[in-house]
């Protein structure tokens, strides 16, 4: 059994201790934000945030994780109280398919929560562990930066 | 725009587009699906424009073979020009039938009438809902195809940012995907591919993995092997063990690199001649050239999936396919059911930039779920399957040579490009026999999907079929646009396919482009001309001009540096399909330790703009993907397979490597709408090889254009 405190709820899990925890996210809970695009950690579409920090859930088993802190995309924020990193990403329409915006959203939360004015080239080095394929980089990063100037107004 | 007449003649009705909900919702079906290019939103912003609505009150409904028009496959950044039209012809029918009966019933003449808000409005000023005049009857009438379209000017919705309708969902994290979908006591799959394609699957542990915990059952049929559990992890241990412990006979080797194409057999067709050749008196000198680009991969970021349902004689499947009805066409055939056994249901997949693997997923689900009858399945590709297996875009060789004359003009151009078919999608004619669509001989039956050929009694598998017309596949945006006097313009389609290829986003426009700009630029330098004004002389085309004339501006091209040390612009340009968008885009290189793109600007015209917004993003992620083709990506392989099989071996342009974007979008509303998803690819590339050019004096001819080959070439 293994306690997994996601998005401020406490939930033991009976599968193997091995298991990725996106598979837990996804068929256990029900929480289908976190995407699977590689399961090696390659391309961030399954980002979640441990302890604040991104990780790849889709290489992440369930026993290094037990009793952190867990936030998924759906944690982050909803339609009526989004998280600014979400608002920017609407505003700016800065995405095609939205496959990847899982890995794009939780790491710009991320890296908002330590830096309040991160520079271009800090953003699109922090993006640098999320793949995008439809080509939504420039907007992407531009997003981030409206997230920051979101997140300073409201403070 | 004979497809929209063809379209309205299959589905003359207006209920066959639209209907109208008690609550006044306006509900779209349409045969186009939706890939992240905003097609939903389009549409909904066609449908509320036409029908003086807010664009909130038009729900665009899933694609299903049960309900929706047969419009083919969602594909060459046709869905604007085409679908929507013919969605907004029907919307304007509907307008009409709205009017006539809201003055039938008032005894108003129909002129005396508008539409604002969802209602009919009298000339008292009182409003009519639509809800309120609508009927069966209605939606029974017959489209005529001529009705008159809401003035584009009118309003502010068409040509408008509308947001897109399907982004929240995304954004917070809800499901949206078909690889999201889940129905109750669903089993997830996997399946088990050869190394190598053609293969022969000899042994395999099936009652070894079968006992493994979870597994409830492990399908094989031929060559085709997968299995099935109840939890996704556990599916995939078993999935990797039956790989491990299963033996395949060696397929047919694949060669050691694409050239075997310069030597293969080939079909020639003639794309253009025109002119006579020059006298070899005129001639100052003779310039040529050869190009190339390797296979490239869709690789889109959510591996393909789908889910199926089967009772043991009908099928349900959920499919990020292009083109569903075909989709149930080649379903039907590998199964051997009537085509009404079958049903598609389209849902997202990832971004997929052509023909990924989401056909093939959907068959594997589909015999997956055969094997266990009223329970739902979930097929889900691994990464090295969709990189392995995914039909990639084929490998092109362009060889060009010109004729100048002492004056610098060029005299003669001859363009000759080789390589495999770009059509290999379930419905593509020729790749399926027209004749085995509909019944016909099943002896000689081809199948484009992957199991259909592993099956224990296989289907032969298909081979990317030839071009339909000569200016199409590897003969699309062949010839040059430029007003050269004499030409020979030659696709040499290459039939021998050792490695599956199909649609890749621009087809052969890619390669054929970055040829012609590449080379406009090498005889430009040759004859001592600015490269852009050189072009100029060869464009009478005010609209070709114009996008040229913006992204001059725009990046300041007449200022620029050209001392060659480090930092240059390159241009590129061209007409889409010689009919379609016109893009010029400016790409601003900087070699250090490597070669990256700062900047790029583009400009654009592509007729009408439905929404302005939409189509910059597509223009944006147009020239980011053609960045990333042709600056770092190559399917690499060995005899043995396929070797780029994940993301460090297939690395596509990551943030850092992005360039800053600045596009213009020319809107002419009294022009047809024009898709621009492919239209940028070609002139990408050709800006980035020609700013390198521009920075260094170095001439890069092979994509991708690597920092190996530059310090090999320098």
């Amino acid at each position: 059994m293994t306690t997994l405190l996601v998005n401020g709820r406490r939930v033991e899990s009976e599968a193997d201790p091995d298991t990725a925890l996106l598979y837990i996210l996804r068929n256990d809970l029900g929480l289908k934000g976190s995407r699977f695009g590689c399961g090696d950690g390659m391309c961030g579409a399954c980002t979640v945030l441990v302890d604040g920090k991104p990780a790849t859930s889709c290489n992440l088993p369930i026993s290094a994780v037990a009793g952190r802190p867990i936030t998924t995309i759906e944690g982050l924020g909803d339609e009526e109280r989004p998280h600014p990193m979400q608002r920017a990403i609407l505003d700016l329409q800065a995405a095609q398919c939205g496959y990847c915006l899982t890995g794009v959203v939780m790491t710009g939360a991320a890296l908002l929560d330590g830096q309040h004015a991160p520079s271009r080239s800090e953003i699109r080095a922090a993006l640098d562990g999320v793949l995008c394929r439809c080509g939504a980089h420039d907007r992407m990063v531009r997003a981030v930066e409206r997230a920051a100037d979101i997140a300073r107004a409201s403070t | 725009m004979g497809d929209v007449a063809a379209i309205l003649r299959a589905y003359p009705h207006i209920g066959h587009w639209l209907s109208i909900d008690a609550d006044g919702t306006v509900r779209v079906w349409s045969g186009k699906v939706e890939f992240g290019q905003g097609i939903r939103t389009a549409q909904a912003q066609i449908v509320a424009h036409e029908l003086a609505l807010p664009v909130a009150r038009v729900q665009v409904e899933d694609v299903t073979t049960t309900r929706s028009p047969d419009e083919g496959v969602t594909s060459g950044s046709r869905s604007v020009e085409e679908a929507n039209e013919g969605l907004r012809v029907a919307a304007a029918a509907l307008r009409l039938a709205l009017l006539d009966r809201a003055s039938r019933r008032c005894s108003v003449p129909r002129e005396q009438l508008r539409v604002a808000d969802g209602c009919v409005v009298l000339p008292d000023s009182n409003r009519i809902p639509y809800e309120s005049l609508v009927d069966e009857g209605m939606l029974e009438t017959v489209i005529n195809g001529d009705e008159p379209l809401a003035d584009p000017d009118r309003g502010s919705l068409l040509g408008s940012a509308v947001p897109r309708v399907d982004l929240p969902a995304k954004v917070f994290g809800r499901p949206a995907f078909v690889h999201d979908l889940e129905l109750p006591g669903m089993l997830h799959g996997r399946v088990c591919r050869p190394p190598a394609p053609q293969a022969r699957l000899v042994e395999s542990a099936t009652d070894e993995v079968a006992a493994m915990p979870g597994v409830r059952a492990v399908v094989r049929d031929g060559t085709f092997l997968g299995v099935l559990a109840e939890r996704e992890e556990q599916v995939i241990r078993a999935a990797r063990r039956l790989r491990r412990l299963s033996r395949w006979e060696p397929g047919l080797a694949l060669p050691p690199s694409a050239a075997f194409m310069l030597q293969a057999e080939t079909s020639d067709v003639v794309v253009a001649e025109d002119g006579t050749p020059p006298a070899d008196g005129d001639i100052s000198e003779r310039l040529a050239a050869t190009y190339s680009r390797p296979y490239l991969a869709h690789a889109s970021i959510g591996p393909s999936c789908a889910v199926a349902l089967s009772d043991g004689e009908r099928y349900r499947v959920w499919t990020h396919s292009q083109g569903i009805y075909h989709l149930r066409q080649e379903l039907a055939k590998v199964l051997r059911v009537e085509e009404d056994h079958v049903e598609v249901i389209h849902r997202e997949g990832a971004g997929c930039y052509g023909a990924n693997g989401a056909d093939d997923a959907a068959l594997d689900a589909v015999l997956l779920a055969r094997a266990v009858p009223g329970t739902p399945v979930r097929l889900q590709w691994m990464r090295d399957d969709e990189f392995a297996w995914e039909p990639f875009g084929t490998a092109m060789f362009v060889r060009i040579s010109a004729d100048v004359g002492s004056d610098g003009a060029i005299l003669r151009w001859n363009h000759e490009v080789w390589g495999n078919g770009h059509r290999n999608r379930p419905g593509s004619a020729g790749a399926v026999g027209a004749g085995e669509r509909r019944g016909g001989d099943p002896a000689a039956a081809v199948t484009n999907l992957i199991a259909g050929a592993e099956l224990a009694d296989p289907i032969r598998a298909s081979v990317a079929a030839p071009p339909p017309t000569p200016s199409s596949g590897g003969g699309r945006n062949a010839n040059p646009i430029y007003a050269i006097p004499s030409r020979r313009v030659v696709n040499h389609y290459v039939a021998h396919t050792p490695i599956r290829v199909s649609a890749l986003r621009s087809l052969g426009a890619h390669a054929n482009v970055f040829a012609i700009e590449s080379f406009m630029d090498e005889i430009a330098d040759h004859v001592g001309a600015d490269p852009l004004d050189y072009r100029l002389r060869y464009l009478s085309d005010q609209r070709a001009r114009e996008v040229i004339k913006r992204v001059r501006a725009a990046s300041g091209w007449d200022t620029r540096a050209r001392d060659r040390d480090g930092r240059g612009l390159g241009l590129g340009f061209a007409q889409y399909k010689n009919d379609g968008a016109y893009v010029a885009v400016v790409a601003d290189v900087e070699i250090d330790d490597d070669i990256a793109v700062r900047r790029v600007w583009a400009a654009c015209d592509a007729g009408l703009v439905v929404n302005p917004d939409g189509l910059a993003n597509q223009l944006e992620g147009g020239i980011i993907q053609a960045a990333s083709w042709t600056l770092k990506e190559q399917v690499t392989f060995t005899p043995d397979g396929i070797t780029s099989r994940d993301w460090t071996s297939y690395p596509i342009l990551t943030f850092s490597e992005a360039p800053e974007l600045q596009v213009e979008v020319i809107s002419r509303p009294h022009e047809p709408p024009r898709g621009i998803g492919e239209a940028v690819a070609g002139p990408t590339a050709a800006a980035i090889s020609n700013a390198i050019f521009a920075a260094s004096g170095v001439r890069l001819r092979d994509m991708p254009l690597t920092r190996d080959r530059f310090i090999r070439a320098a």
